[in-house]
């Protein structure tokens, strides 16, 4: 019981108090480029999910039983690489032996290599000091967290196509401005954390 | 015409292509550590020296990398560069290391990096990349510093942690907060914006796929329905 609740609230804290992109600022290219439509996005944050977990679940043993103790200074180089191979392998079995699946999010895959969440949330799993099953579930909830704020952040965009925006607000300016509006409504739940 | 190229390459970076205000690429940094102006130097100094570092060694290996693994290439290049500047950062500056958290090994992703290799480093002499790294590091460092600035003046009342306005008008905590890093990011873009209009530039519209230092390596399908829809 204890460790559902601790795995609960590692879950809630991820996708709302510590959400990745409007909180830790993670992932904010793909936040702000690719939030134009609700279904882009959302094929997106499915396919960050995805790659997130996989890359948790390759990158926690790699560091803890071959980085650790000695060469935890390689763990950028070794990670970057990883998640790089992760994302190409993925990418070939999805091709193989799930077309469907490969043909909604494949265009995505490549963007999520060089994309910081990925990278960050391998990282902070292992700043935190989480075990195994928490990093796990840290990453999904970061990737749930993600496309919470892309589908909530496309919503707003496919209205703002109609608003009338004063001229020198017009474009990146206004996206920004609302986008720090949405981050001001999920500073409401960090009282959920405390 | 040598010594006006040069100038022109370095000071590119500087306003005309500022990497952060211009092309818009590099926004996690920009917006996660500039709580304070010092941080936003800090940030800016790392990818400086990163940037420099990496234009150097890819211009250098431009004609060994072969062409379809170059992106992984590039990765490893700047990747240990940044563990280089991770490590020095960590012995000389540890309060920077402490401010900067997770955002310094966060510099191998940082796609200014990475465009900067792709546009430019991979197809121009070792001399001219330098300067170009150079400039474009200066510009991103001076745009975060300016952020930096603003928020900390904001949200704290002090600059450089030193008291401006805290003694007599109580800060507004929400420019330390993300709300407030989207919200100078977006007045920063827009005030840039205008004076672009006014040089008879065009303004910044969006963070499109013309900006992604992937857009050659990633589904072009993804990036030419991008492209159409802006036109």
């Amino acid at each position: 019981m204890n460790s559902v609740t601790a795995i609960a609230s590692i879950l809630l804290a991820a996708i709302l108090t510590n959400n990745m992109v409007l909180s830790k600022f993670l992932g904010i290219c793909p936040f702000l480029g690719v939030s134009k439509k609700t279904d882009t996005a959302v094929s997106m944050s499915i396919a960050v999910i995805l790659v997130m977990v996989v890359a948790t679940a390759v990158t926690w043993p790699i560091y803890t039983y071959l980085l650790y103790p000695n060469y935890t200074y390689l763990e950028t180089i070794v990670f970057i690489l990883v998640i790089a191979a992760i994302v190409q392998l993925i990418e070939i079995v999805l091709k193989r032996y799930i077309k469907p699946v490969y043909e909604a999010l494949g265009i995505y895959l490549p963007l999520i290599t060089t994309n910081c969440a990925v990278l960050g949330i391998t990282m902070l799993n292992i700043t935190n000091e989480l075990s195994f099953v928490e990093s796990l579930f840290n990453a999904l909830g970061a990737g749930l967290g993600f496309l919470l704020a892309m589908v909530l952040f496309s919503g707003i965009r496919e209205k703002m196509e109609t608003a009338d925006i004063p001229a020198f607000l017009k474009g990146l300016p206004i996206t920004l401005v609302a986008a720090a509006l949405v981050s001001l409504s999920f500073l409401g739940f960090a009282g959920i954390g405390a | 015409m040598s010594n006006n190229k040069f100038l022109s390459v370095f000071t590119n970076g500087l306003v005309k292509e500022n990497p952060t205000l211009r092309l818009v690429l590099g926004t996690c940094p920009t917006l996660a550590v500039t709580t304070a102006a010092i941080n936003g130097i800090g940030m800016g100094l790392s990818a400086t020296l990163v940037l420099v570092c990496s234009n150097l060694v890819i211009s250098l290996l431009r004609k060994v990398i072969p062409d379809r693994v170059r992106i992984p290439a590039y990765i490893t290049i700047i990747a240990g560069f940044v563990t280089v500047v991770q490590m020095l950062v960590k012995a000389f500056l540890p309060s920077i290391d402490k401010a900067l958290g997770i955002y310094l090994p966060l510099i191998v992703v940082n796609c200014i990096i990475l465009a900067r290799a792709e546009m430019f480093a991979s197809k121009n002499t070792p001399v001219l990349s330098v300067l170009d790294g150079l400039g474009m590091g200066i510009g991103f460092t001076a745009v975060l510093t300016i952020m930096g600035a603003l928020r900390e003046l904001f949200g704290a009342g002090t600059l450089f942690s030193l008291p401006i306005t805290s003694n007599f008008i109580s800060p507004m905590i929400v420019f330390l907060l993300p709300p407030g890093g989207f919200f100078v990011f977006g007045m920063l873009v827009a005030a840039s914006n205008a004076i672009a209009r006014k040089n008879g530039k065009k303004a910044v519209e969006s963070m499109g796929c013309e900006n992604c230092p992937a857009k050659d390596a990633c589904g072009k399908e993804s990036c030419a329905e991008e492209a159409a829809e802006h036109e």
